[in-house]
């Protein structure tokens, strides 16, 4: 009785005190919530490293015209940045797709204004992807080639519905209409001038265009008239155009910059950091970026599938995981797809391929192994031409030369001035070499691109035709579902980076983005060609 | 004179003719062409034909003597082009940076003879003391030191003690002087430093010179104030290889400060120069290297003429 009594009295202590902080947490929560709630006002000053050619997002294809115009303009869907890689509309308030996926058709907002009053139509949406799909004389349309070979015409049906009618079944197409260039432009300018966006902003978007100085900055004010009610939040921001890395990273350590949206390296971090404590925030996520090592297959030893499996057999991407991710962007041991997307290979699977073994010694015997077979003696030289840009290309391409080394080869590293690498990659005037990848979303038909017949695609530097990788990438793109698109994209990968290793990835960059911790609202991607300013906010 | 001023104006013109030509073909021989840069570089898939239509409307489609005619012909008109980067005239392009180089370099130029006329005249006439042992240390730090590297050390002083940096956004002088000059004078100080190097040095060994001919003797011998001597004798003559120095180096300025701009991100002419080359943006290019030629033949006929001016021996008849 008298334990009973006492468990009792302990049992109501218990309760209490787990009320007691129960309440306390509730309220500290309560607290942060308030504190955590959106604000209105305030200018977002951000550094952009590189200035915009034109202002036109169907011409151009750099981060540096996304980042400083993209905000003034609306496209058709686009990703959830604090859901990625969710879709959700933007002009378009609902969409369906046909049951043979041969017809998409867009309901439009109505509400929705351009900067100078006028409303948009689904006219607006028709003249915009006709100019991207089938452009006029005399305009250049850089993403032409995603939509040309699927889509077969446009149709405006009424003035807020959009139809676009497929030739064939497309598994990106959706994805591919939530392109962050695919900025909606106005039916009539475009009529009057289809070059007319290449020097002038008129859009729907979030902000108004107030000022551009050519090689300094790019102010925009807040669109009191924007059709997503409460945003944006910010007052306006100003863009400041930073090509080199150092003054990028002082312009946030000092303040007169608040964030920048593409990503700074380990060091850039640490130093920020360091300086800035707590008024610094830092977010980091995978990119949807890498390097390739390109071989040549044209050129002797390397047109032997057996020297190209040695070279990327020799390759200890787990370990350089651990120590290039420590000084540069390199850090994600990948196959054909980033490393956490929805179309990466599992580990264990990704590890049976040539070069992503996870015993080093063994791989390098099989490759030494190799090299002898195929008639290539000790200390053969050859030579690895690359980008003459430190981070991460020179940090790689050294890496590279001695991972190279530890099988008996002996790498001349070359660096180019870009003019004369991409010339001479176009020329086949090299034996190997370090190439780039980066793409807005994960998506199949992007990142395959590079490995298609060098008939099929100017963008494959190895020089080489595959028939049998040209017909899975075919498949892969019109295929129903994600289970049979991951079936073929595997065959595709042990085909590309293992029997053959035609070029193989060397590993997959990270996102690092330091930024004042005043700036609420935003989150990391794995894409640096996402601008959406509309959900930012600036604490006090 | 007048006859001669005609003359060197008239001379320019096959200069800067040859220098079109020259650098029009130069630009031609270097590997890739700005549409490769524009979609290789940044990795976009675009089918030949998308770049054969780039490239045409760029003209870069034509043969290369109706690629220089046109460009020609445009300048005789007075239109220089647009840029084949921006799309905008390169008039444009340049004017917004011109400006902030012309101003930078006038700056640095202030800052050099402030410094290098005083200290090279004063280790002059104190030759072999220690006055002159200090000005030869700082006139050859100055000359050891890369102008950017210390604007390196004046950026990271003021960011590690102040946690300040200098405005990034340049500002006319006439719509806000303290902004302007806020962002100016750390950049003006580090180039102008190692611009007055060479002049103190210049300064010093002219004033040596002159101090030992025979009209200073005999003006010592007449008499003379040591002032009148220095000043009006010694200085008057000591000053024409400094204000040759000078003027070089002040063409040199307005395009040649390349790594500064970056270091303090100005938007000046050299960077724009630099993205230009990279970039392969042919019009841009020429015609930067045709104005910087200029300002080179035009500062040189300004220094000869201000030499004529100052010494009554150089007569050019």
């Amino acid at each position: 009785m008298r334990v009973s009594r006492e468990l009792s009295k302990n049992g109501y202590l218990t309760i209490s005190l787990t009320i007691f902080f129960a309440l306390i947490l509730f309220r500290a929560s309560s607290l942060a919530a308030e504190t955590e709630q959106p604000r209105s006002g305030g200018e977002l000053v951000f550094a952009v490293g590189g200035t915009p050619p034109s202002f036109d997002g169907h011409r151009e294809t750099t981060f540096a015209m996304l980042h400083p115009v993209a905000p003034h303009y609306s496209t058709l869907l686009r990703f959830d940045l604090l859901n990625f890689p969710k879709i959700v509309g933007d002009v378009a308030e609902k969409w369906s797709i046909s049951k043979d996926g041969l017809i998409y058709t867009f309901n439009i907002r109505k509400g929705v204004q351009f900067h100078d009053g006028s409303p948009l139509t689904s006219k607006d949406v028709k003249a915009t992807y006709e100019k991207i799909i089938f452009p006029p004389q005399g305009v250049a349309s850089a993403r032409q080639a995603s939509y040309a070979a699927v889509v077969d015409k446009i149709e405006a049906p009424d003035t807020h519905t959009v139809v676009f009618h497929l030739k064939q079944p497309s598994a990106s197409f959706l994805a591919n209409m939530a392109s962050p260039w695919n900025f909606i432009y106005k039916a009539d300018l475009l009529a009057k001038d289809p070059r007319w966006y290449e020097k002038n902003v008129m859009g729907t978007g979030p902000f108004v265009f107030v000022e551009h100085v050519s090689g300094s900055h790019w102010v925009g004010k807040k669109n009191p008239n924007y059709f997503m009610k409460d945003r944006p939040y910010l007052d306006g921001y100003k863009a400041l155009f930073i090509r080199d890395t150092a003054p990028r990273v002082a312009s946030i350590r000092s303040g007169q910059a608040s964030i920048e949206f593409r990503g700074f390296n380990p060091a850039a971090r640490d130093d920020l950091v360091k300086a800035l404590g707590n008024k610094i925030v830092v977010q980091e996520s995978s990119w949807i970026c890498n390097l390739t090592a390109v071989i040549n297959n044209e050129k002797k030893p390397f047109n032997d599938p057996r020297v190209r499996r040695a070279l990327t057999l020799a390759i200890d991407r787990w370990e350089a995981s651990k120590a290039l991710s420590q000084i540069s962007l390199m850090k994600y041991v990948g196959g054909l797809f980033r490393p956490g997307s929805e179309f990466a290979t599992p580990d264990a699977e990704l590890a049976k391929l040539a070069g992503f073994g996870k015993n080093i010694e063994t791989s390098r015997k099989e490759a030494r192994r190799l090299l002898k077979e195929a008639g290539v003696p000790e200390g053969f030289s050859f030579t690895l031409k690359n980008r003459n840009i430190k981070e991460p290309y020179e940090v790689t391409g050294v890496f590279l030369i001695d991972q190279w080394r530890q099988v008996g080869l002996n790498v001349n590293h070359v660096q180019q001035e870009e003019g004369a690498y991409f010339n001479d990659f176009r020329q086949g005037n090299y034996d190997a070499g370090i190439d780039f990848n980066c793409d807005f979303m994960d998506e199949p038909d992007l990142q395959l691109i590079k490995f298609l017949s060098t008939d099929k695609s100017p963008l494959n530097y190895a020089r080489y035709k595959d028939p049998v990788l040209d017909e899975l990438y075919e498949k892969q793109g019109r295929a129903a579902n994600l289970k049979e698109r991951l079936n073929l994209l595997r065959q595709f990968e042990k085909r590309a980076l293992d029997e053959q290793a035609y070029q193989f990835h060397i590993l997959w960059w990270q996102k690092i983005n330091p930024h004042s911790a005043k700036v609420k609202g935003f989150k990391a991607v794995p894409s640096h060609y996402f601008m959406h300013l509309g959900d930012i906010w600036l604490a006090e | 004179m007048w006859r001669y001023i005609l003359k060197r104006l008239l001379l320019m013109i096959p200069t800067l003719l040859g220098v079109a030509i020259l650098i029009f073909l130069m630009l031609r021989v270097a590997p890739g062409d700005i549409v490769e840069m524009k979609y290789a570089g940044t990795g976009t898939y675009a089918p030949k034909e998308a770049l054969d239509r780039e490239r045409a409307q760029l003209g870069l489609d034509k043969p290369l003597w109706h690629q220089f005619v046109s460009w020609m012909w445009g300048i005789v008109r007075l239109d220089f082009g647009t840029s084949m980067w921006t799309g905008r005239p390169v008039t444009h392009e340049i004017a917004i940076r011109l400006e902030l180089s012309l101003q930078l370099a006038l700056m640095a130029t202030i800052v050099a003879i402030f410094l290098s006329i005083p200290l090279g005249t004063v280790a002059a006439l104190k030759q072999d003391t220690w006055v002159d042992y200090c000005v030869r240390v700082f006139s050859i730090a100055g000359l050891a030191v890369p102008s950017f590297w210390l604007g390196i050390l004046i950026i990271l002083g003021f960011l590690i003690i102040f946690r300040w940096l200098p405005p990034l956004t340049f500002t006319s002088f006439w719509v806000d002087p303290k902004a302007n000059l806020a962002q100016l004078i750390w950049p003006a100080l580090a180039v102008g430093y190692r611009y007055s190097a060479v002049a103190t040095r210049m300064t010093r060994s002219a004033v040596l010179e002159v101090l030992r001919e025979d009209y200073i003797r005999t003006a010592h011998a007449k008499g003379l104030w040591e002032k009148v001597i220095l000043v009006r004798h010694a200085l008057k003559n000591a000053m024409l290889p400094v204000i040759t120095v000078i003027g070089l180096e002040f063409a040199f300025l307005v395009g040649g400060l390349v790594v500064t701009e970056q270091v303090f991100n100005l938007n000046g002419i050299g960077k724009l120069f630099v993205e230009s080359i990279a970039q392969r943006d042919y019009i841009m290019v020429q015609t930067l290297v045709l104005l910087i030629s200029f300002v080179f033949i035009f500062v040189n006929f300004l220094v000869d003429l201000i030499n004529a001016c100052l010494d009554p021996r150089i007569r050019y008849q």
